[in-house]
This record gives C-alpha cells, sequence and structure tokens, in this order.
C-alpha cells in the first residue's frame, strides 16, 4: 500500500537507501515504530499474539479508526476537523431515536443526511466564507456536543439487536474470530485509498492541500473540492456511528468526548502532514493500530494506562518533528 | 557523512519509541506471580480523588489477602467504549473478578455479559447497572437514602421559615444524580413540581461549573434560602457565588460526598452539612468477594448498601449525625 503520493515518480526505495526517499515514504516510520511495539509486546507477554487478542485490538480500533478516514480527507487539504466526534455521536442518537420511530432503514438513511448536512455546514463556511477550518469546527464541535444532549434529552438509547447493531456481530474466518465492523473499518480505508491515490478527485485533494494557490492556476475548483471532502467526512462520520451502535448497542451523548483528538493523533502519527498535502490513509491505519496496539500492550503487561498516553504523546511529538524535517528537506 | 547523520536523526523517533517502551516494561510492571488472584478495577475516570481513594483500598485489600490488582479507567466521565475495551482487556488478561464503576448503567452491560459468560463475575461499585441483575452484585452508597438524609437536615435547619430551593444537579438523567435529587425531595417533603423550587441547573458535579451556575440562579431568584448540591465541589462552587452576593447567611447548603475537602468546609461553616459515603468499604468488600469466589466459588448477590453518614457541626433534634472531627477521622481523598 503506497501513501497515494500525487503525481511525482515514485521513489524507489531499493535503488539508494538515502534518506531523501526515506522521507519520500511517509510510511516507513510508522510502520517501523509499530513492529518495534508488536516486537516488545510479544516479547513480554504470551498473550499478545493470540488470535483472540489481536482481534480485540482490531475491534477496539473500529470507530476512532473509522472517523480518522475522514480526518486524513480534512488534513490532507491542510485543514483540520476538531467536529468530527460530535458528528458521529449526534448520528448514534438520531439512529437509535428514529430506529425506535421508523425502522431501521430509515434510521440508516437519516443518519447519513444528518451527518452529510453537518460535513455540508463545515464546507460550506470553509470554502464560502474563508474561515479557517480549526475555528469552524471548534464553533460546529461546541454547538454539535449541545444540540446531541438536548436531542437526547440527556438520556441514553439502547438499540435493539438488529441490522443497526450488525456491526457489532462476529463472524469466523476459519478459526480467528471478528466482527463486521472490523470488515467496515477496512473496507472504508481501502476504498478512501483507491479514491486519495487513483482518481483525479484524490489528485486534486493532494495539490490543493499542497498548494492551494497553484491549484487554482492549473484549474482546478479548489472550493468544489474542499466542500467535496467535509461532505465525504460526514458519510464517514456516519460510518462510524453505525459502528459505535455495533460496538456498544447504546446511543449514549457523553460518549466519544475525545474522538476528534484520538483521530488527529492517528493521522500525525501515521505521518500525514499537517500541512497538508501529504500523506494518505495507509500511514493512519497504521497510526490508529499504533495506538490500539499501545493501550491494549501495556494493559496486557500491567502497566498503568497513564504511561500509554505518555508513550501517545512522545509518539506524536516525534511524528510532527520528522514531517517538519522532511519538509525543510524537501525545500 | 552528512547523509549518515541525517538518517540518524530520522531513527531517534523509533529509537526513543522503543526505549521508552521497554523502560516502561521493565520499571513498572508489576512483578505478577500467576498463581496469585486476579482482580480487575475499572474506575469511570483515574483523576477523581473518590475513584483514587477507591483504587487505593482495594490494592491494599488485594495485598492483604494476596491477590494481584488491575485498575483501568474510562478517560472521561461518559466513556463507554474505554470501559468496555477495559473489561474486554481484563477478560484476556485472566482476571477472576472484575470491579466496575460503570460510567453508565447501560452503556457496558454487552461487555459485561460476555465477560459473565466467559465465567468472571463482575461486581458493581458505586453505580447500580440498569437492570440490576446485569451484574453479579452491587457494593454502593444507597444514594436514595443518601439523598434523604441531605434533605431531612435542610428542612430541619431551616425549621419554620418557608423554604425557597435552588437544586444544583450533577447530570441529567445519570443514575446516581436521580436517586439523590428524588431522595433530597423527598427528606424535604417536596415533589419536583413544588413551587419552592426556585431554581435548577446541571454542573456535572463541577466546582467552575456550579459556581457559573449559581452566579446566575442568585440574581433570578435572590430569596434562595435552600441548596441542594450533587455533590462537594459543587457546594465550594455554589458557596464562592453566595458569598461574592453577600448571602452566605442566608442560604443553608446540604451536600453529599464526603471527602476530606467537603468535610473541611463544613468545618469552616461553608456547607452545612454533607452525607458521607463510604468507597473504602465498596472496594473491600468488592475484592474480598473476588477473592472469595476464586477460594470456593460463592458467589455475592444483589444490592448490598455500605451506608451513608450525616455529617454536621449543628446537629438537629431527630437525626442522627456525627460532628466534623468524626468527619475528619473517616473522610476519603
Amino acid at each position: 500500500m503506497t501513501s497515494g503520493a500525487p503525481a511525482t515518480a515514485k521513489p524507489t526505495v531499493a535503488s539508494r537507501f538515502n534518506v531523501d526517499s526515506i522521507l519520500r515514504e511517509p510510511l516507513l516510520g510508522p510502520l517501523a515504530a509499530l513492529f518495534i511495539a508488536i516486537i516488545v509486546f510479544s516479547s513480554v507477554s504470551d498473550s499478545f499474539l493470540n488470535p483472540q487478542n489481536v482481534s480485540l485490538i482490531l475491534q477496539q480500533s473500529v470507530v476512532v479508526g473509522i472517523l480518522a478516514v475522514g480526518q486524513t480527507l480534512i488534513i490532507l487539504t491542510s485543514g483540520i476537523d476538531l467536529s468530527i466526534g460530535a458528528v458521529a455521536v449526534f448520528g448514534t442518537i438520531v439512529m437509535a431515536q428514529s430506529a425506535g420511530a421508523n425502522g431501521p432503514v430509515v434510521a440508516l438513511g437519516s443518519t447519513l443526511l444528518v451527518c452529510m448536512a453537518f460535513g455540508a455546514l463545515n464546507g460550506g463556511l470553509v470554502t464560502m466564507l474563508r474561515l479557517p477550518p480549526f475555528i469552524v469546527t471548534l464553533g460546529t464541535f461546541t454547538a454539535i456536543q449541545a444540540a446531541t444532549r438536548l436531542l437526547a434529552g440527556s438520556e441514553t438509547y439502547r438499540v435493539e439487536e438488529g441490522p443497526l447493531t450488525f456491526l457489532g456481530t462476529s463472524f469466523k474466518i476459519g478459526s480467528f474470530s471478528t466482527t463486521f465492523g472490523v470488515v467496515a473499518m477496512v473496507l472504508v480505508y481501502i476504498v478512501v485509498w483507491y479514491a486519495l491515490s487513483q482518481t483525479s478527485w484524490g489528485k486534486h485533494i493532494y495539490a490543493v492541500g499542497g498548494n492551494p494557490q497553484a491549484s487554482a492556476l492549473s484549474g482546478i475548483k479548489t472550493g468544489r473540492v474542499l466542500f467535496s471532502v467535509y461532505i465525504a467526512t460526514g458519510v464517514i462520520a456516519a460510518i462510524a456511528a453505525w459502528a459505535a451502535l455495533g460496538r456498544i448497542p447504546n446511543a449514549d451523548p457523553n460518549a466519544y468526548q475525545n474522538a476528534n483528538l484520538e483521530t488527529i493523533t492517528a493521522v500525525v502519527i501515521g505521518g500525514t502532514s499537517l500541512f497538508g498535502g501529504r500523506g494518505g490513509v495507509g500511514g493512519t491505519l497504521v497510526g490508529t493500530l499504533i495506538v490500539g496496539v499501545l493501550r491494549n500492550g501495556l494493559t496486557q503487561a500491567g502497566v498503568d494506562s497513564l504511561y500509554q498516553n505518555i508513550a501517545t504523546g512522545i509518539l506524536v511529538i516525534v511524528a510532527v518533528a520528522v514531517d517538519q524535517f522532511a519538509r525543510r528537506r524537501s525545500q | 557523512m552528512f547523509t549518515l547523520r541525517r538518517r540518524t536523526t530520522l531513527t531517534i523517533g523509533t529509537v526513543v519509541m522503543a526505549s521508552s517502551l521497554v523502560l516502561g516494561l521493565t520499571a513498572c510492571s508489576s512483578g505478577s506471580d500467576s498463581d496469585s488472584v486476579k482482580v480487575g478495577l475499572i474506575t469511570k475516570t483515574d483523576s477523581n480523588p473518590y475513584f483514587v481513594k477507591l483504587r487505593e483500598a482495594a490494592q491494599a485489600q488485594a495485598d492483604k489477602s494476596g491477590a494481584e490488582l488491575v485498575a483501568l479507567a474510562g478517560a472521561f466521565d461518559g466513556d463507554n467504549e474505554g470501559q468496555v475495551s477495559a473489561i474486554e482487556n481484563m477478560v484476556g488478561q485472566g482476571v477472576k473478578g472484575i470491579l466496575i464503576t460503570p460510567n453508565s448503567s447501560t452503556g457496558v452491560l454487552d461487555a459485561i455479559q460476555n465477560a459473565r459468560d466467559a465465567g468472571v463475575i463482575v461486581i458493581a461499585l458505586d453505580t447500580a447497572t440498569d437492570p440490576e441483575d446485569a451484574v453479579d452484585a452491587t457494593f454502593a452508597t444507597d444514594n436514595r437514602a443518601a439523598g434523604v438524609s441531605q434533605g431531612a437536615w435542610v428542612k430541619a435547619a431551616l425549621g419554620t421559615t418557608a423554604p425557597q430551593v435552588v437544586m444544583l444537579d450533577g447530570t441529567a438523567g445519570g443514575t446516581v444524580d436521580s436517586f439523590r435529587h428524588d431522595g433530597f425531595l423527598e427528606g424535604m417533603g417536596l415533589t419536583n413540581d413544588s413551587p419552592e423550587i426556585v431554581g435548577q441547573e446541571n454542573t456535572n458535579g463541577d466546582q467552575t461549573k456550579a459556581q457559573t451556575a449559581m452566579e446566575n440562579l442568585i440574581q433570578r431568584a435572590p430569596q434562595t434560602n435552600a441548596l441542594y448540591t450533587i455533590n462537594e465541589p459543587a457546594a465550594a462552587g455554589a458557596y464562592q457565588a453566595i458569598q461574592s452576593a453577600g448571602k452566605e447567611a442566608q442560604v443553608t447548603i446540604g451536600s453529599i460526598d464526603g471527602s476530606c475537602t467537603g468535610v473541611a468546609d463544613v468545618k469552616a461553616g461553608k456547607i452545612g452539612a454533607t452525607v458521607m459515603q463510604f468507597p473504602a468499604k465498596m472496594a473491600e468488600q468488592g475484592v474480598d468477594a473476588v477473592v472469595a469466589f476464586a477460594k470456593d466459588g460463592t458467589k455475592p448477590s444483589g444490592f448490598n448498601d455500605t451506608g451513608s453518614q450525616l455529617i454536621t457541626d449543628k446537629p438537629v433534634a431527630g437525626l442522627e449525625s456525627q460532628d466534623t472531627a468524626w468527619g475528619e477521622q473517616n473522610c476519603w481523598g
């Protein structure tokens, strides 16, 4: 899986193993970190690599992992989305409430529409009013979180087992048991990876994120590209909402309060540049897994969970430092 | 040479990461011996002193009975996902029993069921699940009774004055919050629709939010003379607002919790009375129950009230209470 670099020639890692080629391959650092973590944990804990535990790590990564795909798209355009978790939580409440009244199909449909509408709101404010995404999504995050509590009347809603909890259903591949939520996460990654690396829409996203002025001059409709990215992120938030109800069949207005920051963490650790135009969802998947592996592995090893946050924090700083270094090299 | 140095910088990140992991693992791995009983404890958060006390008491009790305690927590109040992950990881680690203070009475039921299906006993501490029999047993304060104590004392302290009550609640719809709220009204002899209630606000039990809420409510209802608070931080924040408005002599404040800070506030006359809970008892009884289950399979069951105690330096006739000296001896945090 490449990181979907834009139309430049792909670097060959094998030809000359020098720094520039390493830096142009943002996946290498995160992958190395992931493998080191796995090696360390499997050497201190016998149960770390057993299939059941691997399956747990994947299941625990699903919701933030899906949301992180949307966050990657936004960050590639050099924006940031603080509202993404709140949109998904709003989606779970809509889904749970309308399922009771109108059945699962309408529930899923209306969740999709509502989350897309929030995406359109963010995208509209960013593109039409030219406001900074950080401020726009800070505002919508605050408002949506409050709206969620109003809508829910601060109650939690239990969802019946059925289509809405489908993504929590387990199935077996041979002896390996996993959930459809994990499959959904992988599918979201594959679809977006394909779109980013193989379609002109994807190339435009990299172009707009890397250099908006140049893209506009070369005829790319930058506003339209940006807007479409926010809509796509809304769709992804709706999928995350569905996955969240699969994992915990209970729509709770207080859930996932840190999801926005967790997605940014996964994206940054995965090597996507906060300055836009560099990185991709492959790295984000690795970043999500690093966080999941750290949490699970340190728990298994009996280490206080606060050390996990320290390790994650160090990783974020290191990842940003590497990115800065790479940018300076390439200029 | 030049290239080499660059490459070194790049790999520093990976090295830092690896070494911090290895260091972390070797430095703070609890030397687990595989024969001892593993007891899991999952608190709502690990920042609130109440849960810190719960954890310390569980640790002490586990040490005493030769068991090993694995303690995890949610990241914030309402973090169901974090608690579900913690349950799954503990079952994977082979704990005999899990003690949990659920962030939501319904949010973690499926994970609890899976743990019980895997042969782990699950005990709710401090907060009951809904339905209550989703866990093997519950060790908690009877929050309704604690609320009744607070209400009865406030009513008696007001004497013949007609009550003008402000209620500073926690979060709307919270289990514990509803029990305390309803209990207080029962103790006051009021209902939710009583005209004596002149204001209500949710504070999440947070001092800053409570102060802001009270500043606004006292503007709207300057005649307030009785205040219900969900916990002592809310009471402290409200007192700040009441004092700024120069009305501390006019308002009788009741609270619940029994933290050492809260007891000190009662002693200083900021809070009229508080109702102490005993988190250490919940933790000790919970650990004992898991150890007993590991030994011979006996399971605890039902709701076990760990009791509550009215603490005030202004005792009223007909209500049993202890003074703040006793409170300082028995407080938590």
